[in-house]
């Protein structure tokens, strides 16, 4: 009972932790959500077409996500690095998978709030609509996407922290696993906004493949984190 | 340099033993005579032509290139799993994820090439073929992550963790792609998945094929984990070195 208690405060400390990191740097809100925003309006200069951009903003939704969560990844544990953070976290004789939980919830919480302006967004650029129960869906969609895309960055963000080439090697190895959770979030999106016809109920097979994604690199993530950083 | 490293640097001397000799040689007479019943004993098929010879080559080595990810997965998880963490292990995963890279690229080479001649195009949103280029994408981060800095055992541990993680998401990439696919009208000139009747010398070509391509994999593993050991006693020696002069530095001042 007593190493419950003290494994979700280690998950509380670390959550905390992360987001007063981000409310005192603003870094997401100030570079990540501009840049995210940008990629919006970068598609619709490539695309051009209202038609086009309204059958793909599903997807273009989901891309920028992605391309948005190797910079907030990066930059989440090249803070821990710097200063040999996660070093002391290690020494400290903390419950590692706690580590794991806290900094995976700060981000899915950091992806929630990058999606709803991107989605937002959407919906200004491109013009989407979305019903009652498309509603519905998009709001369980993003959740168990981005609770997914926390779990699967914050473990490969901790297998690359401190190595040389990090930049290019997170892409390299997230991009390929984080395949299933892109082409069943924009089937879900696009179920919800009703792109091409499609219809509302399409949406939730595709969700139940994300909350799967979701289970098995939670537990996962949650076994390998410690070892992964306990060197 | 240590006692120990000494004693196995000398034992490896060079990376053929009898084994890999008699592997060797059993592998250059099978491929042999898959070349010649490939290209001239066998007939050409009656809908494809001569473009059925590219499945002597393609077909084994995607054979080849999944049972080599099977054995980087295997050896990684005797690697983290077993109590005593022999890197022996880590060194038969990396050798096997290198070969599997190899013929993972040759079959995404032949069977666009392949695809070319019976489909009309070079690539297709198949869910075989693109978990094929993920599983190639996939295991060439793998190499990356073998690249990175640090001592042998963290490497041994970090790409050990990347090859089981891998495990769980090729499955997943396949059902999503399968499941993404399945809303799409195919759009082929021949179904990929179509029914093919072989003749007895085709068939038997293609196992020859499936026969000479595991020795070389046998062999080229062999060979490429023990070269990757000699690697590691090279590093091993350099630090032994390095040490061994700083100590006598200090006793000189």
């Amino acid at each position: 009972m007593k190493k419950t208690t003290s494994k979700s405060r280690v998950v509380s400390a670390v959550l905390i932790k992360d987001l007063r990191i981000e409310v005192r740097s603003r870094v997401v809100t100030n570079q990540v959500l501009p840049f995210a925003g940008l990629i919006m309006i970068m598609f619709a200069f490539a695309l051009d077409n209202d038609d086009v951009l309204q059958r793909v903003a599903g997807g273009l939704i989901w891309l920028a996500t992605i391309f948005s969560l190797f910079v907030i990844v990066q930059r989440s544990f090249a803070i821990d690095t710097a200063d040999s953070a996660l070093d002391s976290l290690r020494v400290a004789g903390i419950d590692l998978s706690a580590v794991f939980l806290g900094k995976a919830i700060a981000l899915t919480f950091q992806l929630i709030a990058l999606d709803v302006v991107l989605i937002a967004s959407a919906f200004l650029l491109y013009q989407v609509q979305v019903s009652a129960i498309g509603l519905v869906l998009l709001v369980t969609c993003v959740t168990c996407a981005t609770t997914g895309l926390g779990f699967v960055g914050t473990l490969y963000g901790g297998l690359t922290a401190g190595a040389n080439g990090r930049e290019t090697l997170l892409p390299l190895l997230l991009l390929p696993v984080v395949a299933p959770v892109l082409i069943a979030a924009t089937r879900a999106t696009e179920a919800a906004f009703g792109s091409g016809g499609a219809a509302t109920s399409e949406g939730w097979a595709w969700v139940g493949l994300l909350t799967i994604f979701a289970a098995v690199f939670g537990i996962g993530g949650s076994l390998a984190f410690g070892p992964l950083i306990d060197e | 340099m240590s006692q120990t490293s000494a004693q196995s640097s000398q034992k490896v001397s060079n990376t053929g033993t009898q084994a890999t000799r008699v592997i060797g040689v059993l592998a250059i007479v099978v491929m042999t005579w898959v070349v010649i019943s490939g290209l001239s004993l066998t007939s050409a098929d009656v809908v494809q032509g001569e473009s059925v010879r590219i499945m002597y080559v393609h077909v084994p080595s995607a054979w080849i290139a999944y049972v080599a990810f099977i054995v980087t997965a295997i050896a990684s998880a005797f690697y983290i799993f077993a109590k005593r963490h022999s890197l022996g292990f880590d060194r038969v995963a990396g050798a096997s994820a290198e070969v599997g890279v190899m013929f993972m690229a040759i079959t995404l080479v032949t069977g666009s090439l392949w695809g070319r001649l019976t489909w009309g195009e070079f690539w297709q949103w198949d869910p075989r073929l693109t978990t094929t280029a993920f599983l190639f994408v996939t295991y060439i981060g793998y190499l990356a992550v073998r690249r990175l800095d640090g001592t042998t055992e963290q490497r041994a541990k970090r790409s050990g963790v990347v090859a089981l993680l891998a495990v769980l998401e090729i499955p997943l990439v396949h059902f999503s792609v399968v499941f993404w696919r399945s809303l799409h009208q195919r759009a082929t000139v021949l179904d990929p998945n179509g029914d093919v009747k072989m003749d007895g010398l085709m068939l038997f070509t293609l196992f020859s094929g499936v026969v000479g391509f595991t020795l070389v994999f046998m062999w080229l593993v062999l060979h490429r984990q023990r070269t990757m050991l000699l690697s590691d006693l090279a590093i091993e020696r350099r630090i032994d070195d390095a040490i061994l002069n700083r100590q006598n530095e200090s006793v000189g001042n």
